[in-house]
């Protein structure tokens, strides 16, 4: 790691080429990261109209859109959207990819073309789930299971799947380009244990990418298989089992939770020791609870199906595991607390999102113990509680990391500062509205009311008017970023290499950085949140 | 090592033994990934055929035992012949690099028509497992249908495999021919030659399974 790269004069990656086929065709990991940003918030704002949809359905009792057939094809969307379209690539085809290399001094990561080839990938995988999803749309729920999805229902499930089939692969070359690039590609002196924690968390993230999405692949072939040619191994009547799909689905599906979540880990365990200009608590414990997340992570996917009548004696070894696998995910927010403890905390745009994090998490994961407990689950199994579960995890804490990440490297990214008050203010109304619309659906799952349902009983209106009241402030909150970030674009202040004194070197390079990175390969000699300026008082705090 | 850098290393890298390295691991990593995505097959195809031990019997006894057995013989020698080309390039010996991918590839070619061949032949005998007027009846119909569909969706997935190592393999011939690989650089020669002993081992695997393991029993 010892070539020196000469310039004559330092372009920024952004300035290095303006063409449309100099970006559609780069190698760059910065631009790619910047393509992909692009295209998850189309993604995004997709799912989220289904949201918006459902969330409008379900204000009168008997279903405002009337057809029922259509509000299972709206929830399929979003879920099929949200999960394989933005939540699973989310940070790390765009954080992940952009930061890691700049992290760890390096120029790019170890295979730009099959970088690029991913993106490629996960547009046509994008292009056959949009296809199959405006063609007329799939009522099978995110979840596929079979025999519902291989013999009756309607609509394009081959379309939707092959399109999530496509997109797996593009997950596996970004897992597969981190895990190589991690290894071969730190700077002198960077040593495992002087890496931040964001590395960590993206390393654990790519192996389950690696691990867990082939599976998903296989099961989806035989799933297609058997849709195209009704008969396969999911059917009973020749001696297949649906009970096999739920296995192998939840085998890719539990782990993808972690994916969802361990960049959100990451993220927050930069931001926080940052805005609190503290080291952070605990390092190698953060460390290896992602490591042990990712490794239980891959034993306890059963407890999705303590009511299919799956053998209890494997109910209870799941429902021991999920235990367990909340350990490692508590030890961290103990982390971050005692980060923040006796910190000089600075409630910046990216904190406020991190600290929504943070608690969104624990609310959602401390209702997950509940859901892995056997007895709460046959009452709580598939009702709104578990919608309330799993949202308070993905979208209020994976979401807000990703609004933290994107507002914590936006200078870095753009060469600008965003509007920090109204960052502020968009930070604060998300976790406003996030609350607002999912806390009632915990006590309506409590009550009963199933999830995937288009009508309900009248004694629930007010829960529901109540959170769909929450989700249009939601929407609200997540449009806000959509202008205030594109302004400052133009408009915003020009970045300085280290706007927040953050220790690492992505902050050594120049904001934006050129297109190689460093001019001279970076030397490390010290850990990785080396904050021992407790009274450094940040601009414009 | 300046004169490895020039012309084969990508900036990121230091020097061209540091990026062979990592295009390697990178091959590796590729290689796990795809023995979850086949192990995934053989997991259910196994635990299918604990519930239905007759009928998956009697559907291997349908199977082309001749054609698989040959195709097991070809794909061995195939490796063999590949890794002889390996060989051959890290002493510099480029035309023997070359005859080896044509052999390689040629006897790939050869897989690939035996397989059509025996498709062919099982479609002619009425074993494909969504047909109406199926071979096997009885007892063993749906378990002799489940086997089929393994067996289709295996060999299918496999015989992909195949034609992307065929295209590899001829692609490494050309840039062999074209003088590109050197005994001190073939990094995609052997690349390429894991991702072909990986296609490989996944037959010597599918292989018990389809043929051996009904007939034994
Ligand atoms: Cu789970």
């Amino acid at each position: 790691m010892s070539q020196t790269v000469t310039a004559t004069r330092a372009l920024s990656y952004l300035e290095d080429g303006k063409t449309l086929r100099s970006w559609l065709l780069t190698t760059d990991h910065k631009r790619i990261a910047i393509l992909y940003a692009l295209s998850i918030t189309v993604f995004f704002f997709i799912g989220g109209s289904a949201a918006a949809l459902i969330r409008y359905n379900l204000i009168t009792p008997e279903g405002a859109l009337r057809s029922a057939e259509t509000y299972n094809r709206l929830f399929t969307m979003h879920g099929v959207i949200m999960v394989w379209f933005f939540l699973v690539p989310a940070a790390p085809v765009t954080i992940g990819n952009f930061v890691i290399p700049l992290m760890i001094g390096a120029r790019d990561l170890a295979f730009p073309k099959i970088n690029l080839m991913s993106w490629y990938l996960f547009m046509a995988g994008g292009a056959c789930a949009l296809y199959a999803l405006f063609a007329g749309g799939v009522d099978t729920g995110w979840t596929f299971y079979a025999p519902l999805s291989s013999n009756y229902a309607q609509g394009h499930v081959v379309a939707v799947v092959a399109g999530i089939f496509i997109s797996g692969f593009s997950t596996i070359a970004t897992g597969l380009n981190f895990v190589v690039t991690i290894h071969r590609l730190r700077a002198p002196g960077l040593t495992w244990y002087r890496l931040p924690v964001f590395i960590w968390s993206f390393y654990a993230t790519s192996v389950i990418f690696l691990l867990a999405t082939p599976v998903l692949a296989i099961t989806l072939v035989l799933l297609s298989f058997e849709r195209i040619f009704h008969v396969g191994v999911f059917d009973p009547r020749i001696g297949g089992d649906p009970l096999l799909f739920q296995h192998m689905f939840w085998f890719y599906s539990h782990p993808a939770v972690y994916i969802m979540v361990l960049p959100g880990m990451g993220i927050v365990s930069q931001i926080i020791p940052c805005f609190s200009r503290k080291e952070l608590f605990g390092y190698k414990f953060v460390v290896w609870c992602s490591i042990a997340i990712a490794v239980i992570g891959f034993f306890v996917w059963g407890h999705h199906m303590f009511v299919s009548g799956q053998s209890p004696y494997a109910s209870i070894v799941f429902s021991l595991l999920s235990y367990f696998v909340a350990v490692p995910s508590a030890i961290k927010v103990f982390n971050w607390l005692g980060t923040m403890h006796k910190g000089r905390i600075h409630f910046n745009a990216p904190m406020i999102y991190a600290l929504g994090f943070v608690g969104l998490f624990t609310s959602g994961g401390l209702t997950g113990l509940f859901l892995a407990a056997l007895a709460a689950d046959v009452h709580l199994h598939d009702t709104y509680f578990v919608i309330a579960h799993f949202h308070f995890i993905m979208v209020g804490g994976m979401v807000s990391a990703y609004f933290a990440a994107l507002h914590f490297w936006w200078p870095k990214i753009t060469g600008r500062m965003y509007p920090e008050t109204i960052a502020r203010g968009a930070a604060l109304l998300m976790f406003l509205g996030f609350n607002f619309t999912f806390l009632p659906q915990y006590i309506l799952g409590y009550l009963g009311m199933p999830r995937r349902y288009h009508s309900y009983p009248p004694e629930f209106q007010v829960l529901n008017v109540l959170s769909s009241a929450g989700a249009s402030i939601l929407a609200a909150a997540y449009a806000l970023p959509l202008f205030y970030l594109t302004w400052s674009l133009f408009r915003g202040e020009r970045a300085p290499r280290n706007p927040w004194r953050a220790t690492g070197l992505e902050w050594t390079t120049d904001s934006p950085p050129i297109t190689k990175n460093f001019l001279v390969t970076p030397t490390v000699t010290s850990g990785p949140y080396d904050y021992n300026d407790p009274h450094t008082k940040l601009a414009d705090v | 090592m300046s004169e490895d850098v020039a012309p084969h290393t990508h900036f990121q890298y230091a020097d061209a033994r540091h990026q062979a390295d990592s295009a390697i691991a990178g091959m590796w990593l590729f290689l796990a990934t795809e023995v979850l995505f086949f192990g995934g097959l053989i997991l259910t195809w196994i635990f299918c055929r604990h519930w239905q031990p007759e009928g998956f019997t009697a559907g291997a006894h349908e199977t082309v035992l001749w054609i698989g057995t040959t195709n097991l013989a070809l794909l061995l020698t195939s490796s063999f012949v590949y890794a002889l080309g390996q060989a051959a390039i890290e002493v510099g010996r480029v035309r023997m690099l070359v005859w080896c991918c044509a052999l390689t590839a040629g006897i790939g070619v050869v897989f690939i028509g035996l397989k059509l061949l025996e498709w062919h032949i099982d479609l002619d005998e009425h074993l494909w497992p969504a047909a109406a007027r199926f071979k096997l009846e009885g007892g063993e119909a749906a378990g002799g249908r489940l086997f089929w569909v393994f067996y289709f969706v295996a060999t299918a997935l496999h015989a992909v495999h195949m034609a992307i190592g065929i295209v590899a393999v001829a692609w490494i011939a050309l840039r062999a021919r074209r003088g590109d690989f050197g005994a001190h650089w073939h990094t995609p020669v052997t690349v390429v030659g894991l991702y072909w002993s990986f296609v490989d081992m996944v037959w010597v695997v599918l292989y018990p399974l389809i043929y051996v393991v009904g007939r034994l029993t």
